[in-house]
């Protein structure tokens, strides 16, 4: 089996479990256990995973906050914020390419009384800075966008919109999930106010995320949403989650130290899928902007045929698809409706996310499945047969049921 | 999702993959679906008598639908136009043991073979008025 769906999840790096073992062995303590050995050998371990996790993002240690994942980091940052600020406003701006993470607690917070501005995105899925303080209002209390979109790789302009944002004295938080390890973050450097990162897209073990908040210049208040104890400077309350936190830190810290060469190499191995499939394979396009993009990330609508049938083809590979077949609400990627690919080539969309321990004979295997494949499905297509005929099918009135 | 033996059969061994001449005044042809929907089937049918003789399918979807559309041109192989249209999509379901989320690939399927059914009597109806 080949695994190419490393947006979904990242195989944990075997030095990352050897990071954490003994944490469930000898070094099992409460790292909140102020008084004996036990504890202090955990906080130990977790001082050194926050170092680890501040330094690949260019933050001071005090503003890591160890979660439960990404998610629950943007939850904590969009309701934390929106509920302590809500006084001063009550308008918050994102885009229609976030991750649910974050639509859903902006949905939510609609529901509070709270209204959204969702900015559209470009063909290529950016949004500009210029529409980002556009829309800015008067009770405008915080912006949420990702850096890297997690389906089609799009990197937003997160440097400008930071320093424009910071200016105007408007909280932003953005979602570092998909980018950490893959293009340099700067927490600092962006002017950012919260940022969610994930573990398990890092090569680190699922369950564990961190929510970095700015201490100074200005000093970020959050309502926490997880109470009972006052962990993490307040901002999350539970026992610290040790074995994930110092596999976190460690991969963060090997993303830090091997971010060149790992980025270097992965990019030519998705440049290569790409010119492999698009020198054979004729009505092949690209999702997502051309260059601003995950070095790993492809993200490709094979038209004419339907990308859950691809999938059952390169059935070795994993892979994910844009195919409404392929979710269980049965509609189809909203990410590439907001790119205004058209509902037939989201259908047809398959997602390749190259990773770490990917190899250039599974590349070189990949490209040969998927071409082979792409050439029988559309044997067996009636659109096919009718592009080949001259038809233009957009002109055709279907019968839909 | 694990896919039943039989859908992954059909996918990898599709019956009576092809195109009829569409314009041939013994064969009905139906098209339903839209891409815009993910789904796609065109299943022509070609009648001799009042049997159908042969027929064909060319589908855009998942393997459920490219299963459903296969077998629907297996099974309408031999029959009387009559027999056709007792076809229900639960028939489809139950032999390709298709899950809820996919019970609408087989609806698809008896919605193309009917449309191919109305198609080619259509089409024998205006050479008798013409």
């Amino acid at each position: 089996m080949i695994y190419l769906d490393n947006h979904a999840t990242t195989p944990t790096d075997p030095r990352v479990l050897e990071a954490m073992l003994p944490t469930f062995k000898e070094d099992f303590g409460n790292a909140a256990s102020r008084n004996h050995a036990y504890g202090w050998r955990a906080e130990k371990y977790v001082d050194k995973a926050r170092q680890q996790v501040a330094d690949l993002v260019n933050c001071d240690p005090r503003e890591v906050i160890f979660t439960s994942g990404a998610t629950e980091s943007t939850n904590t940052a969009v309701l934390g914020a929106a509920r302590m600020h809500a006084e001063r406003g009550r308008h918050l701006i994102s885009c229609e390419t976030e991750h649910k993470a974050t639509l859903d607690c902006l949905k939510y917070l609609e529901t509070q009384g709270f209204e959204v501005t969702y900015l559209p995105v470009d063909k290529t899925g950016q949004v500009s800075a210029e529409q980002v303080f556009e829309a800015l209002r008067d009770d405008t209390i915080l912006v949420s966008l990702m850096a890297v979109n997690n389906e089609i790789g799009t990197i937003h302009p997160i440097p400008e919109i930071g320093k424009g944002l910071a200016e105007r004295g408007v909280l932003f938080h953005v979602d570092a999930a998909q980018a950490c390890g893959k293009i340099l973050v700067d927490f600092e450097g962006w002017n950012l106010s919260m940022m969610s990162v994930s573990g398990h897209k890092i090569y680190g073990p699922k369950g564990v995320g961190a929510l970095i908040v700015r201490r100074r210049k200005p000093r970020v208040r959050l309502e926490p949403i997880m109470h009972g104890g006052g962990h993490e400077r307040g901002f999350r309350s539970g026992t610290l989650n040790v074995p994930g936190i110092v596999g976190l830190g460690k991969a963060a810290e090997i993303a830090r130290l091997e971010f060149e060469e790992e980025n270097s190499r992965i990019r030519k191995l998705r440049d290569k899928l790409h010119e492999g499939i698009t020198s054979q394979l004729d009505y092949v396009e690209l999702n997502g902007h051309p260059d601003e993009r995950h070095p790993g990330n492809l993200n490709l609508a094979f038209s004419f045929v339907e990308g859950e049938s691809m999938m059952m083809g390169i059935d070795d590979i994993a892979v994910s698809s844009g195919s409404a077949c392929t979710s269980a609400s049965l509609e189809p990627s909203y990410v590439l409706k907001a790119l205004g690919v058209g509902e037939d080539l989201a259908h047809s969309s398959i997602r390749f996310g190259i990773g770490r321990f990917n190899t250039e004979e599974e590349i070189d295997e990949t490209i040969d499945k998927v071409v082979s494949t792409v050439r029988r499905l559309r044997e067996l297509s009636p659109l096919y047969e009718m592009a080949l005929e001259g038809i233009d099918i957009k002109s055709i009135q279907w019968n839909a049921h | 999702m694990a896919y039943s033996d039989k859908v992954l059969d059909h996918y990898s061994n599709p019956r009576n993959v092809g195109s009829f001449d569409k314009g041939d005044k013994t064969v009905g042809t139906g098209v339903v679906g839209a891409p815009e929907c993910g789904d796609v089937m065109k299943l022509q049918i070609q009648i001799e008598g009042d049997q159908v003789v042969d027929a064909k399918f060319k589908t855009f979807g998942c393997g459920s639908a490219i299963a459903s559309s296969s077998l629907a041109t297996e099974w309408v192989k031999g029959k009387s136009l009559d027999e056709v249209l007792e076809i229900k999509n639960t028939d489809i379901v139950e032999e390709l043991n298709l899950p809820p989320v996919k019970i609408h690939c087989s609806v698809l399927a008896e919605d193309a073979i009917r449309a191919a059914i109305a198609d080619y009597k259509s089409k024998q109806q205006e050479s008798v008025d013409s």
